[in-house]
């Protein structure tokens, strides 16, 4: 089998994402979001977002296979992210996968949302070459990884010991009185700001920090910092210079995320770096990611949006990698991992 | 033959048939591993029962009430399993089920089950009996209080007897199901029974940092 038919999915957070693939190649990629739903709430409901995965599921997975113009009868396989996430969510993927593919008899992968944030890439044009260090960054994970091999050796050398990045863009969202989600609000708030107007912690950046978290994130003094910065401005009588503020805490986030990703790629002597989640959504992210990246000689991969946030294709990606590399199925008695290291590639 | 999955308690699997009863059941009573549980427990029955997948007729799902995490995993694993089979779902209210399994050992009479829903609460409904087919006729519920409320909740608590279930038989609710279709009576609606709101708060002001 040189090219199997796979149908992916995804339930780690609050997109409901089905997406099929043949080998390398994206035949459809259905998401079904519940994100308007935890607008009111500033943040992700969990769940909210696990009761909207069973009312998505049956629908989410009929429009892929409508997409792709293929049956379930078709499938080769069937993989299912079975963590990192958020229990109650994952669970609903884990069970519907499960089910499905007893009815159809067909094999079953069980495998790591992180590493299939990378499998992402496989399904672009070019071929991307290994190692690579990967920068994974959303509301729900901020991951920095050294990928040796997609389906048999992934390394985590850190992550956030706090909020994750696009927490921090929620949350210093609400302090500036923007909507969720934050990200692409405080980048449309941040144009014509000054990113150096206000110089914002870096986190985890001072080399006392360095020597124990070298490679790891910590957005929390960031967003208290912001905090700290429009209240005294307001008790001063004065107003908050909100495109100055949005612009230097978005420079002060990817200028963080991208030293920590370069270093890495130093560190390690490996010339790529390869970005995913949700984040990469954001202009100065990607914009920096260039700069810094052409600057050191690295060679940058960005795989298209809707492969970057939280999808099924990128799921059935690596399930296709690993019916290729000759992986055997997982046993059906997996469990729903919301903390499944990014060393187990498949559960 | 209908498959049959409730997960409002343990994980409870089965494969039944109107004419010969449940076939096959199985379970695992642990409350935390539905997901991990369920497949294996499909795969069990199935092979137990020796009935194949393209002679069961549909799909039970236990529509609850139960503590939402696990519910949500059997609900979802019979709508695929029926997407993937080319069957239809029915859902049977799984207080009905454990009703049901009541009247079919002889019970007779006004009939109160109650089953745990955590965090200090239970789960209730009301039959006043069982009808010819001996189909439960549930007339109050299913509804969510604290136990010392029950009496206040259900009108004419006294005259019931009362019965606290710890798990629901996805083979009682198959033969449920079974006697619903077989008789023509409704099936529960598509919503999930959870009776409760997510726990959510609408954020207030941020919080301040400095004194
Ligand atoms: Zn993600």
């Amino acid at each position: 089998m040189t090219e199997p038919l796979v149908l992916g999915i995804e339930t780690s957070c609050d997109e409901t994402g089905v997406g099929i693939v043949r080998g390398t190649t994206l035949l459809a990629n259905v998401i079904a979001s519940s994100m308007e739903e935890h607008a009111r709430y500033g943040g992700v409901v969990p769940e909210i977002a696990a009761r909207a995965h069973l009312e998505a599921m049956t629908p989410t997975i009929t429009a892929a296979l409508a997409e792709a113009g293929v049956t379930l009868q078709q499938l080769d396989a069937i993989a299912v992210t079975s963590g990192p996430g958020l229990a109650g969510a994952l669970m609903v993927g884990v069970g519907a996968a499960k089910a499905l593919s007893i009815a159809l008899d067909t094999p079953l992968y069980a495998v790591n949302h992180l590493v299939g944030h990378v499998g992402a890439d496989i399904l672009s044009d070019s071929h991307l070459d290994y190692p690579t260090v990967a920068l994974l960054v959303s509301g729900g994970h901020t991951s920095l990884l050294l990928v040796r091999d997609l389906v048999s050796d992934v390394e985590l050398l850190g992550e956030t010991i706090d909020d994750a990045a696009g927490e921090a863009f929620d949350k210093v969202a609400r302090l500036l009185g923007l909507p969720y989600p934050g990200g692409p609000e405080i980048d449309r708030a941040a144009i014509g700001g000054d990113p150096k107007a206000i110089r914002f912690p870096r986190g985890l950046s001072q080399p006392k920090d360095l020597e124990k978290h070298r490679y790891d994130f910590s957005f929390s003094g960031l967003k208290t910092a912001v905090a700290r910065f429009t209240e005294q401005r307001t008790d001063q009588g004065g107003s908050i210079p909100i495109p100055d503020v949005a612009a230097s805490f978005r420079e002060a986030v990817a200028d963080v995320l991208l030293t920590k990703a370069l270093a890495a790629c130093a560190d390690f002597g490996v010339p790529r770096l390869l970005l995913g989640g949700g984040v990469v959504a954001n202009a100065r992210v990607r914009e920096l990611a260039a700069e810094r990246c052409a600057a050191a000689g690295v060679e940058l991969r960005v795989p298209p949006l809707s492969l970057c946030t939280d999808n099924g294709a990128m799921i059935a990606a690596l399930g296709a990698q690993l019916v290729m590399a000759g992986h055997p199925p997982s046993m059906l008695d997996f469990a729903a991992d919301s903390t499944l290291p990014v060393t187990l590639i498949q559960a | 033959m209908l498959l049959s999955i409730d997960t409002s308690a343990g994980t409870s699997v089965a494969v039944v048939d109107r004419d010969r009863g449940i076939i096959a059941e199985a379970g695992e009573s642990d409350t935390r591993r539905h997901a991990e549980v369920v497949g294996e427990l499909i795969r069990l029955c199935l092979d137990r029962s020796g009935v194949p997948i393209a002679e069961l007729s549909g799909v039970v799902a236990g529509m609850g009430p139960g503590p939402f995490t696990g519910l949500r995993v059997g609900i979802a694993a019979a709508n695929a399993f029926a997407l993937g089979a080319g069957k239809p779902v029915v859902r049977v209210v799984n207080h009905d089920g454990i009703a049901w399994q009541h009247y079919a050992a002889g019970a007779t009479g006004p009939l109160l089950v109650v089953t745990d829903a955590r965090r200090r609460e239970v789960y209730w409904s009301a039959y006043d009996g069982a009808d010819e087919f001996g189909l439960p006729r549930r007339t109050q519920g299913p509804g969510l209080v604290v136990p010392a409320d029950l009496g206040s909740a259900v009108t004419g608590y006294a005259g019931f007897s009362r019965f606290d279930a710890a798990e629901a038989s996805a083979g009682a609710s198959g033969m449920l199901a079974e006697g619903l279709f077989e008789h023509g009576r409704p099936f529960a609606g598509k919503e999930p029974l959870y009776l409760r709101s997510p726990d959510v708060t609408i954020p207030g002001a941020p919080k301040r940092v400095t004194g």
